[in-house]
């Protein structure tokens, strides 16, 4: 595509034509950072960033500029989630510069999930932005190197912007469609929702394709290991937004309790594997949730490994 | 027939018990009335429709209201028969009857008296 | 309209329990038509509490007025004679009416009878749904006639956003997602392109976010 325009390793590495791995990791309920250094430790020889979640299903928790800051102090590259349901553009621009003063040069911009999921159901939420226009804000930050009131930016942040594609979510007809306004809003690259539906998956990048989307983006694409049967009917039923087709739930549900894991491993390896051939890919988003320590795993058996080096 | 029914049974006739309003059913208690019910057609043979079901809504909205003021839902009720069933009205109304005096009175009566005494 | 539901019966006589002579005042207007606090809510409250009140062995003088609206002086100043001579006045109207009551009769108690919920739509006899936040810069234009800011739980100007799952909101499946409906008006309008535009920032400065809000018009005023 082009050459990078900021310092994001995320970036160098997809602009040199690898294919990326990035994988998340949830901050913890309480203010011990050894455990965002522990979930860290796990996956960093194994993965290009890191996604910190920004108080995902609205339950609260250490923040995520915190926690990439940690990650950054570790010689590693974090991700910073940001949603736009707990700060209005005041806070969103003044948490942009924060990760921006250490140095933290890669963001994901999303909506976030509706606050009545999590621990404060009674709270208000904000929404002064939308994801659309957090990419704008950012995009907007960086390049004029200016704040929405429109005062110069010392030091402008330098960030590699990202933005969330569900693939599979309704309406349909809008899938492709949206992932173009994103890219019109200013993303440089896409994390998409879990990928269960692999014919469906490949269906939308290929619209995306002939749209000449994934000529201007990058989209990487996301992954989660099923634990359990259990946990493939919950998905299935229960998330918003997720579509996991039959198939995988009987699979998984045929397989004996003790030896469900594997099989959840093997499915998620088998996904990597097929659509590392698809073309429009150009990389993989593993959310191992709660299950760091089979990334490396996965990355692995998925012929992701080594990662490549960049400067 | 000349069937008995109690003779502290108050009757007032509507055209249909759609007619019967949550105010009407209020008012009566608020007055003293120790029980009221409604007897309305057969469900679904209402020659308005649906004035039974209304009458019925309102029976159980009625019955709710008592129940916050303390004077109890129970006392209020709905009774459905068809015009030719005699037997059955007088039935209903011994029925109502025996169950409001196991109640007891509306617990506002007394009351509302002695205020008036003072 | 707006809509408004009654309080619970408790919290109403929690508030009220100190007088013994109270006037419920309702309004002919939008809590009429949602049935919250018209001419007839007045009667079954006013009812209801002559009733508790006796039960208490408690003898409470309660009186019924409606007015033709709550929010205007004229109408307000048909109780001008009375208000004083309660101990208490519990409006049935919206928070506007309440308020004005109270700006009126400053040294009276004017206590909410209801919960002023939103403005909206009788969708079916008994049923109110929201339609407009009111936020001051109406955007119905480009979306289709449907308003992502009072319909969408996260008020997106983008949507929809991730959680819409055949056309229901994430939040409940009673809901519907905001952004299905634009898109089909969108589509039945033969406007489907029109979906890839972005709507900007919002200037929520004519929102609540800008203070208490204020419309003068200059060639109207007498």
């Amino acid at each position: 595509m082009t050459s990078p325009k900021t310092p994001s390793k995320l970036e160098k590495i997809l602009a040199a034509g690898h294919l990326a791995v990035t994988s998340e990791c949830g901050p913890p309920r309480g203010s011990d950072i050894a455990e965002v250094e522990k979930k860290a430790n796990l996956i960093k020889d194994h993965v290009d960033a890191i996604n910190v979640t920004d108080n995902q299903t609205s339950v609260t928790r250490l923040c995520s500029l915190a926690a990439c800051i940690k990650i950054k102090q570790m010689g590693l590259e974090p991700v910073l989630q940001m949603v736009t349901r707990d700060r209005n553009r005041i806070a969103l621009q003044s948490d942009i510069l924060g990760a921006a003063a250490f140095d933290i040069c890669t963001m994901l911009c999303l909506s976030g999930d509706h606050q009545s999921f999590g621990d404060c159901a009674t709270g208000q939420n904000v929404y002064d932005l939308d994801s659309m226009q957090l990419i704008q804000t950012v995009r907007h930050m960086r390049d004029e190197g200016k704040f929405l009131g429109g005062a110069d930016i010392h030091r402008p942040p330098q960030m590699f912007v990202g933005a969330a594609a569900n693939p599979f979510a309704d309406p349909y007809e809008i899938r492709v469609p949206r992932l173009a306004k994103k890219i019109a809003a200013g993303a440089e690259f896409i994390q998409t929702q879990c990928i269960y539906n692999i014919d469906k998956f490949e269906d939308w990048i290929r619209m995306a394709r002939e749209r000449g989307l994934t000529e201007k983006v990058y989209i990487l694409a996301g992954v989660t290991p099923l634990k359990s049967a259990g946990m493939a009917k919950y998905m299935k039923n229960r998330v918003p937004g997720m579509d996991v087709p039959d198939e995988v739930v009987q699979r998984m549900a045929d397989t004996p309790k003790e030896k469900q894991a594997e099989e959840g491993i093997k499915i998620c390896i088998e996904t990597i594997q097929r659509l590392k051939e698809v073309p429009g890919v150009a990389g993989f988003h593993i959310m191992a949730i709660e299950w760091e320590e089979m990334v490396p795993r996965i990355v692995e058996e998925s012929g992701l490994y080594p990662r490549p080096a960049v400067d | 027939m000349r069937l008995d029914y109690p003779t502290n049974v108050k009757i007032i006739r509507v055209p249909c018990t759609g007619k019967v309003d949550l105010l009407h059913l209020l008012h009566a208690f608020e007055k003293g009335a120790d029980g009221v019910y409604v007897v309305g057609c057969m469900e679904g043979e209402c020659h308005y429709n649906g004035g039974n079901f209304r009458a019925k809504k309102r029976v159980a909205q009625a019955a709710a209201i008592l129940d916050a003021v303390g004077v109890g839902g129970e006392r209020v009720r709905m009774y459905n028969l068809s015009s030719s069933e005699g037997p059955k009205f007088a039935a209903y109304a011994k029925e109502m009857t025996d169950h409001i005096r196991e109640l007891g009175p509306n617990p506002i009566k007394a009351k509302i008296k002695n205020q008036q005494a003072a | 309209m707006i809509v408004a539901k009654q309080k619970p019966f408790e919290e109403i006589v929690d508030m009220v329990k100190d007088a013994d002579k109270l006037l419920i005042v309702g309004c002919n207007e939008c809590v009429t038509v949602c049935e919250a606090g018209g001419k007839k809510e007045v009667g079954i409250l006013a009812s209801a509490l002559r009733m508790y009140f006796a039960n208490q062995g408690r003898e409470v003088q309660i009186d019924e007025r409606t007015l033709e609206r709550q929010c205007d002086h004229e109408y307000l100043e048909e109780i001008r004679d009375i208000a004083d001579t309660y101990d208490a006045i519990l409006s049935l109207a919206c928070g506007v009416g309440v308020q004005f009551m109270a700006e009126k009769y400053h040294s009276q108690f004017v206590y909410p009878g209801v919960n002023t919920c939103f403005l909206g739509a009788t969708e079916e006899r008994g049923v109110w749904t929201e339609r407009c936040q009111a936020c001051g810069s109406c955007i119905l234009a480009v979306t289709g006639g449907i308003c992502p800011v009072s319909r969408c739980a996260k008020r997106i100007l983008n949507g929809p956003c991730g959680g819409s799952t055949k056309g229901k909101c994430e939040i409940n499946k009673e809901v519907d997602c905001a952004w299905q409906l634009i898109v089909d008006r969108l589509k039945a309008l033969d406007r489907f392109s029109d979906y890839e535009k972005i709507t900007p920032l919002k200037d929520w400065s004519t929102d609540r976010a800008g203070g208490p809000r204020k419309v003068v018009r200059e060639d109207v005023k007498l």
